[in-house]
């Protein structure tokens, strides 16, 4: 968008840019105030995390922040199941909740649950800022988060994760299956993606004989490209069955990369989500192990041309890379992901240290001189990478469906050429 | 003060994964189902149609040549034929002179034959009628010689040579 404007005419070039320059100061108020609770020191590292994590809010044109309400659903093992709205906590600076609901809190755009029994379980209570302590728990640093209401400071649970504790999360008092801003993400790009591809498949009906034109143009050639250059290549002659996968996955991933690039629309970070790519992971794994033929099966447990206990090393190596592809798919994408945009963050937080939070004027226009070409840069890498990541997702999904399909004729070959496998 | 230890995005949410993978799959299933075969179907006729007609194209260009070069074998066959009809009404024309020419000859001689034949015929007959008259003439001439008395020799050959010459051979 400021790319295009620039091409207006020289003059107006430096007006965009210093209006763009004094856009990004003007954040410091809504972005470095509410961090770790007001006045306090920017923490860009807290920011960032912020920034990419998953939400139950959604806000979009940050700094002006327009901050939108979304349904919480969440599962309290001994309460049973509550649904309400996050416009409950009066979301205000940072997706810090102003009220608690029903026991729980939002802090930093996520719910957390009040345990302690002398904390309202029902209804709506105002709740005084939150603080943030670091907890050694045998010899591991993990970060608690207390609520402050009436004076007294009360511990909060954060929701349930699966990682069993490795990335500071773990199983605890409640689990939360709200749509958050990830969700609603998923949604919209799911539902624009649909409009673009039925529409072009109308047209594709519609004139039949014509040249392709206006939609189609846009999906045709990476259509082609997938079907040519990943599905038919490393599949071969099944590949029509595996080829709606391959583009569904493509253009999810693709979708949601380029919803996350988009400046002042909440840059979501649905493919940087662990949750998310692990979804996709485990679909991979099923397709092609349940595609996989008994050549692929062999060559995992009874690996031919080699000798026996070699076999034994083999299919034990095998089996884990079953586990291990899944898994890089998963870490690959969301960490690509994840790390653009906190690339991104970083950049633009330069403003907000060189500008000490907001005291110093002259530091965050140096700031933003600094930081505006390499965030500009920098966004322009992302857009590569969101081609990039669902290119190799997508294409070694096909590497994996290709191997677990592959038909073998010449028996001999197992004799020579099973260095690779 | 930084600190990654809750790394949020990395953490695997129930919650998170479970509506990823509702959305996902029933966008997989709308996707395939409404947009990607029908689109999928519709390249694949477009790649059939655009084959079959270069295919066409093919067979008629080749079907074009088939013609040209029976074109040109029809026309250097009448070339030929032509050439053929040419030197044959040459030969005719040779053959039909010399034929006539020998009839003619022949013609000719058998004329020149047939006069040779009636020359000699006349002339047969002329000395057969020469021989005749000279008979008679000698006859009247002896019978002369006889009715005259001759006497002596020199009168004898002064009438004979008179004779010969009122003969005259005529």
């Amino acid at each position: 968008m400021v790319f295009h404007l620039i091409e207006v005419n020289l003059h107006m070039k430096y007006h965009i840019l210093i209006a763009f320059f004094l856009l990004l100061t003007s954040l410091n108020k809504g972005f470095a105030g509410g961090g770790e609770g007001h006045g306090q020191a920017f923490d860009p590292a807290g920011t960032a995390i912020h920034h990419i994590s998953d939400g139950n809010v959604y806000t979009i044109l940050d700094g002006i922040g327009v901050t939108l309400p979304l349904p919480v659903i969440v599962y309290v093992p001994e309460k049973g199941w509550d649904m309400f709205s996050s416009g409950h906590f009066h979301p205000g600076h940072h997706e810090d909740g102003h009220h608690a609901y029903n026991g729980f809190v939002l802090h930093h755009g996520s719910i957390y649950r009040v345990t302690d029994p002398t904390f309202p379980a029902e209804g709506s209570v105002e709740v005084q800022g939150f603080e943030h302590e670091l907890e050694n728990n045998g010899g591991k640093d993990k970060d608690v988060y207390y609520v402050n209401y009436n004076g007294t400071k009360y511990r909060l649970d954060a929701r349930s994760t699966l990682d069993g504790g490795v990335l500071g999360g773990g199983i605890t008092s409640f689990y939360d299956f709200s749509i958050t801003k990830n969700v609603v993400s998923m949604i919209l790009v799911s539902l624009f993606l649909l409009w673009l591809f039925i529409s072009a498949a109308n047209a594709y009906k519609k004139n039949p004989n014509k040249a392709p034109k206006g939609i189609q143009n846009v999906i045709e050639p990476m259509v082609l490209f997938i079907r040519d250059e990943v599905a038919v290549p490393f599949i071969g002659k099944k590949y029509p069955v595996f080829l709606p996968f391959l583009l569904s996955v493509f253009f999810f991933i693709l979708g949601l990369n380029l919803w996350g690039q988009i400046p002042f629309l909440g840059s979501v970070n649905v493919t940087g989500s662990l949750s998310v790519t692990m979804v996709l992971a485990v679909l991979v794994f099923i397709i092609v192990n349940v595609n996989g033929n008994k050549h692929y099966w062999g060559h995992i447990f009874w690996m031919p041309g080699v000798p026996g206990p070699i076999k034994i090393l083999l299919a034990f190596v095998e089996v884990m890379g079953l586990f291990i592809k899944p898994l890089t798919l998963m870490l690959r994408l969301a960490g690509n992901i994840s790390a653009g945009h906190i690339a991104i963050l970083s950049f633009i937080g330069l403003i907000f240290i060189f500008g000490k939070s907001g005291e110093s004027l002259g530091g965050s226009v140096v700031g933003s001189v600094v930081s505006v070409p390499l965030t500009m840069f920098m966004m322009a890498i992302e857009v590569i990478v969101a081609f990039v990541q669902a290119f190799v997702f997508t294409i070694l999904t096909a590497s994996f469906i290709g191997a677990a399909t592959e038909e073998h004729h010449h028996d001999h070959e197992h004799e020579h050429g099973h260095g690779h496998a | 003060m930084i600190n990654l230890l809750t790394f949020t995005p990395f953490q695997p949410t129930p919650g998170l994964a479970i509506w990823s993978l509702v959305i996902f799959v029933i966008f997989w299933y709308i996707m395939a189902k409404f947009a990607l075969k029908p689109i999928a179907g519709a390249l694949a006729k477009r790649e059939e149609d655009i084959q079959s007609a270069l295919d066409q194209a093919k067979i008629a260009r080749e079907e074009m040549a088939n013609m040209k070069a029976e074109n040109e074998k029809l026309l250097a066959e009448a070339r030929e034929e032509r050439a053929k009809i040419l030197m044959e009404a040459k030969e005719a024309k040779a053959s039909i002179i010399t034929e006539a020419k020998l009839k003619a000859k022949e013609e000719a001689s058998k004329i020149m034959h047939n006069a040779m034949h009636e020359i000699d015929n006349h002339k047969k007959a002329a000395m057969i009628e020469v021989k005749n008259e000279i008979g008679n003439l000698a006859t009247q001439i002896a019978e002369k010689v006889l009715k005259k008395e001759l006497k002596g020799q020199a009168e004898h050959d002064g009438f004979v040579n008179n004779l010969i010459k009122d003969m005259n051979l005529n």
